[in-house]
């Protein structure tokens, strides 16, 4: 059995998607900065994608940026709030620990030319607390970017109380939306989220594309700077194919969205279910607000990447915040962020389900998931200790 | 490109030498304080002699292919020669390891090595 458990990492493309990137790369392919026909064609092309890609979140057109994808928004939303900021002598940002590296990497680059950074704690069960956010905001603070979910453990965050919050103080707010985009309901409006970033290769569009939302009037600084496109904020010739295969995949998440959301979140639920019965073992993040996807679990013994490599034997594709399979031998800020200790974050196993699983595949990674757990333990000197009493069970 | 070369996976699939020898008379337990990983080895020396070894081990792949690996290469060989083995030499046998994942051999060694001491002290006398 051949299972794909690893769509925060990346989706499929959607036939949809492929088909509309083809034809932008076969028939429309002018460069929309030409004036003739199949140039013009290729312009409001992409003019009708910003449309599509602007209702699904209840944005203007106008206010719909073209990137290269989740990591470039994060970025430039960060830098034009903290260059607005500067303007008024306001320099702090708060966020939290457990941003993509895209939102802390810029932060801690800010930090190095001067700025003023507070991160706010997540709780035990993966969400920051809008009071908290509330608390960490001073006269000097220019931005708040808190993200709507979190890529490994899911929780969706109270992205709105939080909006509500900055409005009344008078901060722009950010969301990294990466996650959540195409998979839950957003209103920029109703949300009071002032920029928002998303990326295609998380809901079935093509990797290398994504866009920033910035609400009207907020002024963006480039992050590249060449030609006039994307008026005149973000240069180079627009990637096409990629940004209507983009608008194409949203528009085909947000429709089923209704459906195939409650259906995703019964084969997770079933999967969460089953993995609790596995002994010593504990769900990452509160269970109720969290991406109809997500599965996070640590299990108490044994190490991810092994368990990784031996779903893969399986036919499991899936993904760990254990140190090992990080490259950079450091575990999952997130897992740590929520307060799991080193050896726990070592077996954690993220498990992120697309709209195609079926109650058999789900049975199957549970069945597979006991027996790998079961047979790393089984020469574990960690479990053994903790078996025999030598060391405490945490979970 | 697997992540991991045949060898590697063929030790991380079907490790040597897996478990815990109840009469051991050198045990030797080392981690690696970055990333976790722990590994412990039990030997069973007769007449300056490794008889059998066992290990267990809590960690990534290639922590487990390289204890496999380390088990193979001691199996049998005075403890002088055990004392030998350095990582680059699991390594080597096990068709080479990425370099971020070379600590993981090291850990090998080291378990080995601090099995030995631990055998060296429980039997002054063999220390020459
Ligand atoms: C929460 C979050 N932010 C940002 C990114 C980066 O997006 P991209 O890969 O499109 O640059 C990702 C994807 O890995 C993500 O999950
Ligand atoms: S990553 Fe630490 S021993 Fe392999």
């Amino acid at each position: 059995m051949k299972i794909y458990a690893d769509n925060a990492a990346t989706t499929k493309m959607s036939r949809t998607a492929i088909d509309t990137m083809v034809k932008y790369m076969e028939d429309t392919y002018g460069n929309p900065s030409s004036l003739y026909m199949i140039g013009q064609e290729a312009k409001e092309a992409l003019e009708e994608a910003r449309e599509t890609v602007a209702k699904v979140i209840n944005a203007e057109p106008r206010e719909i940026l073209f990137t290269s994808g989740g990591s470039e928004a994060d970025n430039q939303a960060i830098i034009s709030a903290a260059v607005i900021g500067a303007k008024k002598g306001k320099k702090h940002i708060v966020s939290s620990a457990f941003e993509h590296h895209a939102v802390l990497h810029t932060l801690a680059k800010l930090e190095k030319e001067g700025y003023e950074v507070t991160l706010v704690n997540v709780h035990e069960d993966g969400l920051v607390r809008p009071e908290e956010v509330e608390a960490a905001i001073r006269d000097d603070t220019c931005l708040v970017t808190i993200m709507m979910a979190n890529n490994e453990i899911g929780t969706i965050q109270p992205i709105r109380e939080i909006g509500a919050i900055c409005r009344k103080h008078g901060v722009l707010f950010h969301t990294d939306a990466v996650q959540a985009v195409g998979h839950v309901p957003i209103d920029v409006k109703a949300d009071n989220i002032d920029m928002l970033s998303a990326s295609a290769h998380k809901f079935h569009g093509p990797k290398g594309t994504g866009f920033l939302y910035t609400k009207k009037g907020i002024v963006l600084t480039n992050v590249i700077e060449g030609g006039a496109q994307e008026r005149g904020k973000r240069a180079g010739t627009e990637n096409v194919p990629g940004i209507m295969a983009m608008a194409a995949a949203l528009k085909e998440a947000a429709d089923k969205m209704e459906q195939t959301s409650p259906y995703i979140k019964g084969m997770r639920d079933r999967l969460i279910a089953g993995l609790k019965a596995i002994p010593h073992s504990a769900i990452n993040g509160d269970e109720e607000h969290r991406l109809p996807s997500n599965a996070n679990f640590c299990f108490e013994g044994i190490e991810g990447e092994s368990l990784l490599l031996l779903l893969d034997q399986k036919g499991i594709s899936a993904s760990s915040g254990s140190a090992c399979t990080s490259g950079s031998l450091d575990p999952s800020h997130v897992l740590l962020a929520i307060g799991r200790v080193h050896d726990v974050a070592h077996g954690s196993l993220r498990l992120s389900l697309g709209e195609d699983i079926t109650e058999e595949q789900v049975d199957y990674i549970i069945r597979s998931v006991g027996e790998v757990v079961e047979y790393l333990r089984s020469f574990s000197p960690v479990w053994r200790d903790l078996q025999s009493g030598k060391a405490q069970h945490i979970l | 490109m697997a992540l991991y070369s045949d060898k590697v996976m063929d030790h991380f699939l079907h490790p040597r030498n897996v478990g815990v020898i109840e009469d051991a008379n050198a045990v030797g337990e080392v981690g690696n304080a970055k990333c976790g990983d722990i590994m412990k080895m039990y030997l069973k020396i007769e007449d300056g002699i490794i008889e059998d070894v066992k290990f267990e081990t809590f960690g990534c792949g290639s922590a487990i292919a390289s204890s496999s690996m380390a088990t193979e290469l001691i199996k049998g060989k005075p403890v002088e020669e055990a004392m030998q083995l350095t990582n680059k030499a699991v390594a080597e046998a096990l068709d080479g390891l990425p370099d971020y994942k070379m600590h993981c051999s090291v850990l090998a060694e080291e378990a080995i090595r601090s099995a030995l001491e631990d055998y060296y002290k429980n039997d002054p006398e063999e220390k020459e």
